[in-house]
């Protein structure tokens, strides 16, 4: 049966995009049929790290109101065939999407694919509540910093209460993906700690996605990170996170950074 | 449209009768179609005068829906008691005071409240299984309770309670209020954080305190 996927955060700039594009590849690398859905409407972004913003013709909003059919909107992934993008629309904002719209499009998304992975936009107004809305499974995407924790906090009290399945009573499905790991600042105390984001979020952690230029320089090239270059730190994270999703037990270790306590030795023994 | 209106009896009720039925003869229809609320907050009639004014209202038509503002007990076969115009048991309670009003009911929050959520519950005591996260908040009438952390704001005693408290597992607040006494994270200190802590006012002050 198809799954919905939101990945939300409530906090800009967090990573949710990037996670969105890395965790559509790894299912599909996975062998799933996926397809990811930009629900940013207005500030799209997925289509550039997607690599297929010269492609769009069709968007969410016209398929929503009826101008387009699905299959004319969705974009086939390049490099995976079973990987498409829905792309939100740039001219139009987060008011144009209606209620149905979204309930039917979802359902047709539903019946083509094994993973729908939207992509929601920052803020807790209604262009993330309709991503989050349809949703099965939720990652909560996080840096390990204050603000961070506790809009992610917030959000996740709307997945309880705003969401199909939480308005039939059933639960949702909620993971943590902590990025913008830096182990160096960990080291150092000047991060918050992996436990304490967890003991304040208490929902289970599905991934800590190190700090790394491997994730710029995927976005910059329009590819996700698990595609660009799957031996990298950030990319086997995301790789370990689907497998998790998938119900595989995989075991997690939190970056740190010996390598470099080690240089510091050296340059200390040398000085 | 069902109407109830409210007459209050003054001593001597027999003069008192007397200014009704002027009343009623200038304008007949007065008591039509209403039913009629007894306030006896003035005239406390014992139980034999109580029987015969309620037989003289009834020989004038009209219809006694309920009595308020009797201190005495009533009499079985006598329409019921209400107070502010709404039902309320037979029997005779003391008269309230304000240590009694809270803690009729309580509320328990089996989870956590997360950032953004807020549970009012101005009537009595709010029991939280989980945390209070941070920018979250609970208004309790009666006290609070967290056997997680505490991380956001609790106000307890908001049903100008002085009485109420707080009482929490890991003690990490942005504000915490009793009755009408507010102290905020800044003047609280350091040296009870991550404790479990109760917190209650006293002559004027909100009191910290470990547990146990």
């Amino acid at each position: 049966m198809a799954k919905v996927l939101c990945v939300t955060s409530g906090k800009g700039g967090v990573g949710k995009t990037t996670t969105t594009a890395a965790l559509g590849a790894a299912l599909a690398q996975a062998g799933e049929k996926v397809c990811v859905v930009d629900f940013d409407v207005g500030l799209r972004n997925l289509d550039l790290i997607m690599g297929a913003e010269r492609r769009v013709v069709y968007d969410l909003i016209n398929v929503t109101n009826g101008d387009a059919k699905l299959p004319q909107a969705l974009i086939r992934d390049k490099r995976l065939e079973n990987l498409a993008l829905l792309p939100a629309s740039q001219t139009r904002d987060k008011d144009a999407l209606t209620d149905e719209g979204v309930e039917r499009v979802m359902g047709e998304l539903r019946e083509k694919f094994d993973w729908i992975v939207c992509d929601s936009p920052a803020g807790i107004e209604r262009g993330a509540q309709l991503a989050m809305r349809h949703a099965d499974v939720a990652v909560v995407v996080t840096n390990p910093e204050v603000s961070s924790v506790r809009d992610s906090d917030r959000i996740i009290g709307l997945l309880d209460s705003k969401t199909v399945r939480a308005e039939r009573g059933d639960s949702i499905e909620k993971h943590l993906i902590l990025t913008r790991f830096d182990p160096a600042r960990a080291d150092r105390g000047d991060m918050l700690k992996v436990d304490d984001v967890l003991e304040i979020l208490s929902i289970p952690l599905l991934a800590i996605i190190p700090e790394s230029l491997e994730v710029l320089r995927a976005s910059n090239v329009g590819c996700p990170v698990t595609l660009n270059n799957p031996l990298c730190a950030p990319a086997r994270a995301y790789i370990d996170a689907v497998r998790r999703l998938k119900g595989e037990t995989v075991p997690m270790a939190i970056p740190s950074d010996r390598k470099s306590l080690i240089n510091k030795l050296f340059t200390r023994r040398a000085a | 449209m069902f109407r109830a209106v409210s007459l209050a009896p003054q001593a001597p009720a027999a003069e008192w009768l007397v200014l009704l039925d002027g009343a009623l003869k200038r304008s007949p229809t007065l008591f039509d179609d209403k039913a009629v609320i007894l306030d006896l907050a003035d005239l406390q009639p014992s139980a034999t005068e109580l029987e015969s004014l309620i037989a003289e209202l009834t020989t004038r038509r009209l219809r006694i829906l309920g009595i308020e503002g009797l201190d005495a007990a009533l009499p079985s076969n006598l329409p019921p008691r209400l107070v502010g115009g709404r039902p309320h048991g037979d029997t005779l309670e003391a008269p309230a005071g304000p240590e009694d009003k809270p803690g009729v009911s309580s509320l328990t929050i089996e989870g956590s409240v997360r950032s953004g959520q807020s549970i009012v519950h101005p009537e009595g005591d709010v029991t939280v299984m989980g945390s209070v996260s941070s920018g979250a908040e609970i208004l309790a009438g009666g006290s609070i309770h967290v056997y997680g952390a505490l991380r956001g704001r609790a106000i307890a005693g908001a049903a100008r309670n002085p009485r109420a408290r707080i009482y929490c597992r890991k003690f990490e607040p942005e504000l915490l209020g009793i009755d009408r006494l507010v102290r905020t994270a800044e003047d609280m200190g350091t040296h009870l954080r991550g404790q479990a802590v109760q917190i209650w006012s006293d002559g004027g002050a909100i009191k910290i305190a470990a547990l146990g």
